[in-house]
């Protein structure tokens, strides 16, 4: 057989090769992008809520400053955030602060026989079951893609090209973190 | 193999199937068309017509099973609490939201159809409202949007229609035997005559065999809609234990018949299960049994 023939064929078939594994990378990182906006989306619910929330605890409940407080600084932490890693530790915090408030409320009667309350938590707690999924789908997706990647032919097209692993929308151990007692 | 390889596969299948079909419509046309002598093209007419055919009721399919459910769709205000699971869902498995339509019967009951996810319906009784907990629920519809995620609404929806046309063409067939065959069957009898017989045994065979390709493909999918949905809830034991309810529940759906029947999350019928080969054969749905005991496998 003809040399220049089978070497054709080989270079068309690299081509194809580096071609799709190229194009399975890239689409991978569209879905990642926008699962994220699918979290981003709940997040800015989340964010404009709080303030409403604060405002009918405060009328009947006003010594519980510092719950409160911790509840405005976890929301501002979570505006502030910029990467995903930080956005979920904040987000996390948000979440706990949110938690210790809701528990709290069960010693005011009257905070919740609230109709405004009543219905701020209910939404609250759809968003955080709605984060929930958001991030589960995001994070199937990232682990979709990370393990195209560090395969075999994803890993040498990925390095050529520049791709790099994404990270799990997650909080570092924060959670475990606060949990622990000194004695 | 993840979710998004999945998907591509199961449209390439619908493709395949469609492929077969026509292959399989057009042969048995064509030995219709030698049989009662009225020559090739009646293969012409009839694949226009089931061409036609195909196409509208792609586009009508979901409209028509609902209307014949008798399913009413409903907003969020009705039913705030479904709408939030159904939200909730779509979002871990990254789907729009589909439209939601509720059958006023105490059987317990669901199904998903359209034909793909930004036409898609969702579709229970209020029967498994009442009477399924919230995590059985969620499991229901994780089931049920996983048939819209991977495409299965729009395979079951095509080779429905394929079935549907296949017993249609084979009626046609048999009418005009009785009607017409009969004129031009002095010419070159002897070649006829043996068409006819093949021809008479298609007609009786092939809506048989194309309901047997269906119930086979219908069973596949719910399998891997069980699975797909325990993924998305990852909880298998909701729609384990969903199923348990359903199957005690002997109550069957009025609004179900026999063209409907494989899409529900199980039989409404409620007919019995015998377990021999030969009767699976003919069932829209794996035992339940045996979908139970795969989910609490997990």
């Amino acid at each position: 057989m003809d040399i220049n023939l089978i070497l054709i064929i080989a270079v068309v078939l690299v081509v194809l090769f580096v071609w799709f594994t190229y194009n399975a990378l890239a689409t991978g990182k569209v879905r990642i992008k926008e699962a994220f906006s699918g979290i981003d989306v709940q997040l800015k619910r989340r964010i404009e809520l709080v303030p409403n929330l604060i405002e009918s605890v405060k009328g009947y409940a006003k010594h519980e400053k510092e719950l409160l407080e911790n509840v405005t600084k976890a929301r501002s932490s979570l505006m502030r955030a910029g990467t995903t890693q930080e956005k979920a530790q904040s987000d996390n915090m948000l979440s706990s602060a949110l938690k210790s408030l809701f528990a709290i409320s069960e010693n005011y009667p009257d905070l919740k026989a609230s109709k405004n309350f009543l219905q701020l938590q209910e939404e609250l707690s759809d968003i955080e079951a709605k984060i929930a999924y958001a991030r589960q789908f995001f994070n199937t997706n990232v682990s979709s893609y990370n393990s195209t990647l560090v395969n075999f032919p994803g890993s040498l097209i990925g390095g050529i090209f520049g791709f790099k692993e994404e990270e799990f929308f997650e909080a570092e151990d924060e959670e475990r973190k606060s949990v622990k007692v000194k004695f | 193999m993840n979710i998004y390889s999945q998907i591509s596969a199961n449209k390439t299948k619908t493709w395949l199937i469609v492929v077969l079909f026509v292959l399989f419509i057009t042969t048995v046309i064509f030995i219709y068309g030698k049989s009662s002598g009225y020559g090739l093209s009646y293969v012409g007419i009839g694949l226009v017509i089931s061409g036609a055919m195909t196409f509208a009721s792609y586009y009508y399919s979901d409209k028509m099973i609902l209307g014949m459910s008798g399913a009413k769709q409903i907003a969020k205000r009705d039913n705030p609490q479904l709408f939030r699971i159904v939200e909730n869902l779509c979002i871990g498995s990254g789907i729009p939201m589909p439209r939601i339509y509720i059958i006023n019967d105490s059987a317990i009951n669901a199904f998903a159809t359209g034909r793909d996810p930004k036409h898609s319906v969702v579709c229970v009784t209020t029967g498994i409202l009442d009477r399924l907990n919230k995590v059985e629920l969620e499991g229901v519809i994780a089931h049920e949007l996983s048939h819209v995620r991977n495409y299965d609404i729009r395979l079951m929806s095509i080779v429905v229609i394929l079935v549907g046309l296949v017993a249609l063409l084979a009626d046609f067939f048999m009418r005009s035997l009785w009607y017409g065959g009969n004129r031009r069957s002095r010419e070159n009898s002897n070649a006829q005559s043996v068409f006819l017989v093949i021809g008479i045994i298609l007609a009786i065979l092939s809506p048989i065999i194309a309901t047997l390709i269906q119930l086979a493909v219908s069973r596949k999918r719910e399998f891997l809609a069980d699975a797909s949905g325990a993924l998305l809830t990852r909880y298998p034991e909701g729609l384990a234990s969903a199923l348990e309810k359903i199957s005690h529940d002997k109550e069957p759906l009025e609004a179900a018949n026999n063209a409907t029947a494989h899409l529900y999350i199980s039989n409404p019928f409620k007919d019995k299960i015998t377990g021999s080969w030969f009767a699976n054969l003919f069932n829209t749905h794996p035992p339940i049994e045996e979908r139970i005991k795969i989910l609490r496998s997990m």
